[in-house]
C-alpha cells in the first residue's frame, strides 16, 4: 500500500555541518505537519541529525529528502544517500560504541533505536541509502 | 559561523546556548570555555540548553568533554534546563551523560555550585583534637 502520495518531498544537500542544522529544521517541520507528539518529534529529529551527520563525515556528504507520509496513520520518513565507501560490516557498524571515526559509535544504532522503521542498504564501495520512518501514535 | 557567547558572573561563566548548534560552532564553544576558565580562573561553568529542542550524540559529547576539561581545570559544570523530551530522546539513544550534574534552572545551578565550593572549605584544624591530622 503507498496510501497517499501526501506532501511532495523536500530534498536537500549534505555537504557542511549547516546542512546537518538544515535536516533537523526539515525533519521538524515534516514531523510537525505528521502530527507527532513532542517526544516524537524530538526523537526522529535527533535520529535524522545522526544520520545526516554519517552522510558528511563518512558518506563524504549525500543527500536527504524528507517526506509526510499518510497511511492508516501520518508519519515522517527521511530518506538519506550517499556515494561514499560504504559500510563493510553492517552488524558491527550497528553495535553501540562501535566507530571509525572517533565519534561516540551511537549514530547508527541510536538513530535505529529512536525511529519505528530502520532500513539501510550498503556496500563497500556502492555508498549507503538509509530510511528511516517515525509514524505518529 | 555562529559563537556561542560566554559570559562571566562573579567566579561562574555562563553561557546560554540559543541557536541550534553546527557541530563546527559546537567544537567552537568547546575551545572557548577551556579557554576562558584557564583566563579568568573561574570555579564554575553553567551551561543553559533550554534553547535546545535536540541534543543529538554530537553536542551530548560536547557536554561531557566540557564538564572533563572543566574538573581538570578545577572547575564544576552544571547544565541546566533541558527540556523533558531531550531526556527521554537522549537516554534511547544511548548517552548516559554519565558524569555531568544537571539542575533545573541559572538559579538552581549558582546554589549547587556554591554548596560545592562550601564543601571544598577545609575547616581550620581543631587544636584541642589530638587526633586531627597535622596540616600540610
Amino acid at each position: 500500500m503507498t496510501g497517499d502520495p501526501g506532501e511532495e518531498a523536500q530534498t536537500q544537500a549534505v555537504v557542511s555541518d549547516q546542512d546537518v542544522v538544515r535536516v533537523r529544521q526539515l525533519v521538524r517541520t515534516a514531523a510537525v505537519t505528521a502530527k507527532l507528539s513532542l517526544v516524537d518529534q524530538t526523537k526522529v529529529v535527533t535520529a535524522a541529525s545522526e544520520l545526516a551527520r554519517n552522510t558528511l563525515v563518512y558518506g563524504g556528504g549525500g543527500s536527504v529528502q524528507v517526506r509526510v507520509v499518510r497511511q492508516r496513520r501520518s508519519g515522517v520518513r527521511v530518506e538519506l544517500a550517499d556515494d561514499g565507501p560504504g559500510i563493510g560490516d553492517l552488524e558491527l557498524a550497528l553495535t553501540d560504541g562501535y566507530t571509525t571515526g572517533g565519534g561516540l559509535g551511537l549514530g547508527l544504532s541510536g538513530a535505529r533505536r529512536l525511529v519505528d522503521e530502520f532500513e539501510i542498504d550498503t556496500a563497500p564501495g556502492r555508498g549507503t541509502r538509509i530510511s528511516i520512518v517515525k509514524w505518529a501514535r | 559561523m555562529d559563537r556561542v557567547p560566554v559570559l562571566k558572573l562573579g567566579d561562574v561563566l555562563l553561557v546560554s546556548i540559543q541557536v541550534d548548534l553546527a557541530d563546527k560552532t559546537t567544537v567552537q564553544l568547546e575551545e572557548d570555555l577551556s579557554e576562558r576558565i584557564v583566563a579568568t580562573g573561574a570555579r564554575g561553568v553553567i551551561i543553559d540548553i533550554s534553547a535546545l529542542d535536540i541534543v543529538d550524540s554530537f553536542v551530548g559529547r560536547m557536554l561531557a568533554t566540557i564538564a572533563a576539561i572543566s574538573r581538570v581545570l578545577d572547575a564544576e559544570t552544571v547544565v541546566v534546563g533541558m527540556r523533558p523530551a531531550v531526556a527521554i530522546t537522549l537516554v534511547e539513544l544511548g548517552l548516559s551523560l554519565h558524569g555531568i550534574q544537571t539542575a533545573l534552572n541559572v538559579e538552581r545551578a549558582l546554589e549547587v555550585l556554591s554548596r560545592a565550593r562550601d564543601d571544598d572549605w577545609i575547616p581550620p584544624l581543631d587544636t584541642e583534637d589530638d587526633t586531627a591530622p597535622a596540616a600540610p
